[in-house]
């Protein structure tokens, strides 16, 4: 191969530059956070149960907010009937939040630690702007 | 063929057929992608349960307001007070970011276009409550390219924050300048939050809501509620509703009706007999 030892070399150099990231932090892995479920809420359910199954709240919650989102400011709608056949209010602050008070150590350690960056506090959760003022 | 393959790449002494070197990449690209099929998520089933659709009766919500009576049991301010403490309304301090649902102005400037300078002495005095038209055919609604305002199936002209991206078409659209656009956060200027609303963020538009989260919950709108009996509330479809019975009763003008907006705030223009 016509000049086979430089494209070699500079491959080999180009794959450890697009590796750096990896190689730098190989090691440094942080152990994943566990959400905290315990408030005094929570603790005072006789059935720790979110409004679904806790695999479909870690994999789907998102997707789930989302169509609350909607559901409650475009279409007015309230309740939210969960597969057990429970019927809860639709809202952020009043049904989340009543149980999961403590968002720095459920939300926040999850979503920080997987780099997403969530924006429902800029309006939902008074809990700063009583600190702000 | 294969002998005289053999025969090139030998006679390179070490050095590596261009094939061999394509095949060994694809082979290390194909390696290289294994390990990151273990980065789906794994149990991502449907939705489980469902939301409980109710079907929005189709109306529309109106005020009418009877100026004179509202002026003489000097209730605006603690209306004005109370929406915007009820609705996490910042108080900027400054005419040029102020952000208001509901506020009062003169004759001239909520009726500019009826207005005359020899208008009577009584009718320039009165404050004028300003809010939200609600219109039958809002230019705001037109206007916004994300649908982050649009009209409910019962009238009222509703915001959904989340989708704003702040352009202001909506605020230049408004006749009634009935919108206002946070230029920063407006949390730091809210000072007795109600932690039972939500706030905005920086870069949205907010307006008066005509208190959907009430009326969803069965109440009136908290103005009507505390006007001791000046601004009516009800369903202008709905001929026995008592705004209906308050417009077929009196003399109403509407602001800017000319541009054919259809706003469903009617104001009370007795000629001084009542209430005098």
């Amino acid at each position: 191969m016509y000049k086979g030892g430089r494209i070699i070399l500079f491959a080999g150099l180009f794959v450890l530059l697009m590796a750096v990231p990896l190689l730098v932090n190989l090691g440094n892995a942080t152990a994943a956070p566990t959400p905290n479920v315990d408030t005094p809420a929570i603790n005072a359910l006789s059935e720790k149960q979110c409004v679904e199954s806790t695999e479909y709240m870690r994999s789907s919650h998102m997707q789930l907010l989302d169509e609350w989102r909607n559901d409650v400011v475009r279409d007015g709608a309230t309740d939210y009937k969960s597969a057990s056949g429970q019927v809860y209010e639709i809202s952020l602050d009043d049904t989340c939040l009543e149980c999961h008070s403590n968002r720095e150590e459920f939300c926040d350690s999850c979503h920080e630690y997987s780099s997403v960056e969530l924006y429902c506090w800029d309006c939902h959760d008074l809990a700063d702007a009583k600190q702000a003022n | 063929m294969a002998a005289r393959n053999e025969d090139r790449e030998r006679s390179r002494d070490g050095s590596m057929e261009r094939r061999t070197f394509l095949k060994a990449g694809a082979l290390a690209a194909a390696s290289a992608v294994i390990p990151l099929s273990a980065c789906t998520v794994e149990g991502a089933a449907g939705a489980e349960g469902e939301t409980v659709h109710k079907v929005m009766k189709t109306r529309q919500w109106g005020f009418v307001i009877d100026v004179e009576k509202l002026n003489a049991s000097g209730v605006m301010d603690k209306i004005i007070q109370a929406c915007h403490h009820a609705h996490n309304v910042p108080d900027t301090g400054d005419p040029k970011t102020e952000i208001k649902w509901i506020w009062e102005d003169d004759f001239e400037h909520s009726f500019s276009d009826i207005d005359s300078e020899y208008a009577s002495e009584r009718v320039v005095k009165l404050g004028f409550p300003l809010l939200c038209n609600h219109c039958e055919e809002p230019p705001c609604v037109r206007l916004c390219p994300t649908e982050a305002t649009f009209k409910r199936g019962d009238g009222i002209v509703v915001m959904d924050y989340h989708r704003c991206i702040g352009c202001r078409f909506c605020m230049a659209g408004c006749p009634y300048g009935a919108r206002s656009l946070n230029f920063f956060d407006p949390r730091p200027y809210i000072d007795d939050p109600n932690p039972d609303y939500p706030t905005r963020s920086k870069g949205v538009v907010e307006k008066c809501m005509l208190c959907s989260e009430r009326i969803d919950q069965g109440k009136e709108p908290l103005c009507a509620e505390l006007s001791e009996g000046a601004i009516i509330f009800g369903d202008l479809t709905d001929p026995d509703s008592p705004v209906r019975k308050a417009l077929s009763e009196n003399f109403t003008i509407r602001r800017r009706v000319e541009l054919g907006t259809g706003p469903c705030v009617y104001y009370i223009a007795n000629g001084g007999e009542a209430h005098a």
